[in-house]
């Protein structure tokens, strides 16, 4: 007996976990029949889930916690059950910024936040426009975060512009830079509309991208099914972060039912090799987007609190209910009673200091130790839950 | 007597909203205007460049945007809802938090409306109401145009199937089709999908 699934994403490459469980079967492992449903917008993803259009949906990390925070329209409440990927975001300026900055000798490393950050500010007067793709979103708290406490910050201004419009925009001189998941930051470079400036896990080795969105009621009243919805794309991920398997997936990623565009293209951020200009400089940069190594997937309750507070601070709501109910709708409840039996590795606490972990580190686990990769932010920034909270 | 006229007057601007409508595709943007001054003198503006759509808003401070649900441009809107500062004109999402019954209606449909903050349900219903008959119909049309096509995709499909069984099994037209129709009914499934195999299977062998 097979299940069918209405799963919603966008056509970006970090909805590979979805279209590779329906692709290579490990949906099917499960009795599961996924129809993929590509929506348009971040905010057709929340209606449809909302109003039961969709049954689950591949969704920025941030947006069921701005819902938790009653930031948007009143649907049921969402829940997160894991996380989807890790990274594979990239920062863009615009063909006009890219010349000023080389004038003054900065050299594309797309790895140095600092470098990058000092020549930004050097080559770029006035307002700083940056584009991301929806108001919450890892990429607006990327840039924030990398910009915080600088001049350039005062100068920010975030704007939402959908991700295949970036290179647009960017022409178009709406915006300066992006912020941006890949294949649209790599696109907006071989449209010539700019250059890769800095990768984002360059900002924070952990930044957690998209996640596995369901209605609370759904994950809870449907336990059997859900469960089989986070094998599946667990399974999936596994699968995405062997060595071999990126080329294929880039294959599959770039047929016109999913994104719709060339394979050379959504190969560059799931290879890590990635063109900075349109004369094709290469940059490798290894593990730049991650579907599942070292603990990727675990729906830290920390990682909830620390994106609610800032959330709260700019909205000016109290920061102690945000953390509570931000990191409520973080399930690590369901990821440990659904993975066990997969054989996932269960850290042996739901929460860290965020921000502390300079290199991979073994950890406590249910089960013996387990690896957790980086997850430091480039300035040293660490977040205690516990120390706030108190 | 002029007060009363003053006060008619009055009212009649303030009963004239002003609606924005973003779609790129001319002929759908006309049907949804057409609906919407059917159902009250207001002033409409259709935007069908996305480039620069807060800026083009935010200068224009609509009573109402609406906007296809499946437009990536949403997200624009979503920052626009959220805006809270002193100059800012609040947006609510959607008619009404309360209102759930048109929400989903909305959405079901196909259609969102971001809405200013204050403005009364019953000014917002008629005009809601217009643009989802609008959306449905555009929905119906978009259904139809799909089936037809899918019709036409599986015309041909049959057609190369009947091709390869005349020119491998030596027999004409009406005896291809009858010996696809019966492999059909004998594994009780559609002619389109066994003429599908077919294609498919003699591609490989070719």
């Amino acid at each position: 007996m097979t299940d069918r699934l209405r799963l919603g994403y966008l056509p970006l490459t970090d909805a590979a976990p979805l279209i590779i469980a329906q692709e290579l079967g490990f949906a099917a492992e499960e009795g599961l029949a996924l129809e993929l449903v590509r929506v348009g917008s971040w905010a057709q993803s929340r209606d449809l889930l909302g109003t039961g259009g969709i049954d689950a949906a591949h969704m920025l990390v941030p947006m069921p916690i701005a819902q938790s925070l009653g930031l948007g329209p009143a649907y049921p409440d969402f829940d997160l059950l894991m996380v989807l990927s890790q990274g594979g975001q990239a920062i863009a300026v615009s063909s006009a910024l890219e010349a000023r900055l080389r004038d003054r000798g900065h050299g594309f490393d797309f790895s140095d936040p600092w470098a990058a950050r000092t020549a930004l500010a050097a080559a770029h007067s006035g307002q700083l426009r940056v584009g991301v793709p929806f108001p919450f979103s890892t990429q607006a708290e990327l840039v924030r975060h990398w910009l915080d406490g600088t001049d350039l910050a005062r100068r920010l201004t975030i704007h939402t512009v959908p991700p295949p419009q970036m290179a647009d925009a960017l022409a178009a001189k709406e915006i300066d830079a992006c912020c941006v998941g890949e294949p649209w930051a790599s696109f907006a470079v071989e449209q010539s509309r700019g250059a890769l400036l800095l990768a984002g896990r360059a900002i924070w080795a952990a930044a957690p991208e998209k996640g596995l969105v369901m209605t609370r009621d759904r994950a809870e009243t449907q336990p059997d099914q859900t469960g089989r919805l986070m094998r599946a794309l667990w399974r999936a991920g596994r699968w995405l972060d062997q060595p071999d398997a990126r080329g294929t997936a880039a294959e599959i990623l770039s047929r016109p039912d999913y994104l719709n565009l060339s394979p050379e293209l959504c190969e560059r951020g799931l290879l890590g090799r990635l063109h900075v200009t349109a004369s094709g400089e290469l940059r490798h940069y290894p593990e730049f987007i991650r579907f599942h190594a070292q603990g990727a997937t675990f729906p830290w309750r920390s990682i909830a609190a620390m994106l609610g507070a800032r959330m709260a601070q700019r909205h000016d709501l109290d920061p102690n209910q945000a953390m509570t109910r931000a990191a409520g709708c973080f399930r690590t409840d369901l990821y440990r009673r659904h993975l066990r039996e997969a054989g996932a590795d269960l850290p042996g606490s739901s929460a860290k200091i965020e921000g502390a972990i300079a290199a991979p580190t073994a950890v406590a686990a249910e089960q013996g130790q387990m690896i957790l990769g980086p997850d430091a932010f480039f300035d040293g920034h660490v977040f205690d839950m516990a120390s706030l909270t108190r | 007597m002029l007060a009363k006229l003053a006060a008619a007057l009055f009212l009649a601007v303030m009963e004239r909203l002003s609606i924005i409508v973003v779609e790129r595709d001319r002929d759908r943007a006309l049907k949804i205007v057409d609906g919407l001054r059917a159902s009250g003198d207001h002033a409409v503006t259709v935007i069908a460049e996305e480039t620069g759509l807060a800026r083009r808003i935010a200068e224009q401070q609509p009573d109402i945007v609406l906007i296809d649900v499946a437009n990536p441009s949403r997200d624009v809107l979503e920052e626009l809802a959220l805006m809270s500062g002193p100059l800012d004109r609040p947006v609510a999402m959607f008619v009404d938090r309360s209102d759930e019954q048109l929400t989903r209606a909305a959405i079901e449909a196909g259609v969102s409306a971001y809405v200013v903050d204050g403005l009364h349900r019953d000014r917002i219903k008629p005009i809601l109401d217009a643009a989802i008959a609008r959306f449905h119909m555009f929905q119906k049309m978009r259904a139809e145009l799909a089936a037809t096509k899918a019709a036409l995709e599986e015309r041909k499909i049959i057609d190369r199937a009947k091709a390869i069984l005349m020119k491998a099994r030596g027999i004409d037209e009406e005896a291809a089709y009858a010996l696809l129709r019966k492999t059909a009914m004998d594994q009780k499934r559609r002619v389109a999908d066994i003429a599908q195999q077919l294609v498919m299977a003699a591609g490989l062998l070719s």
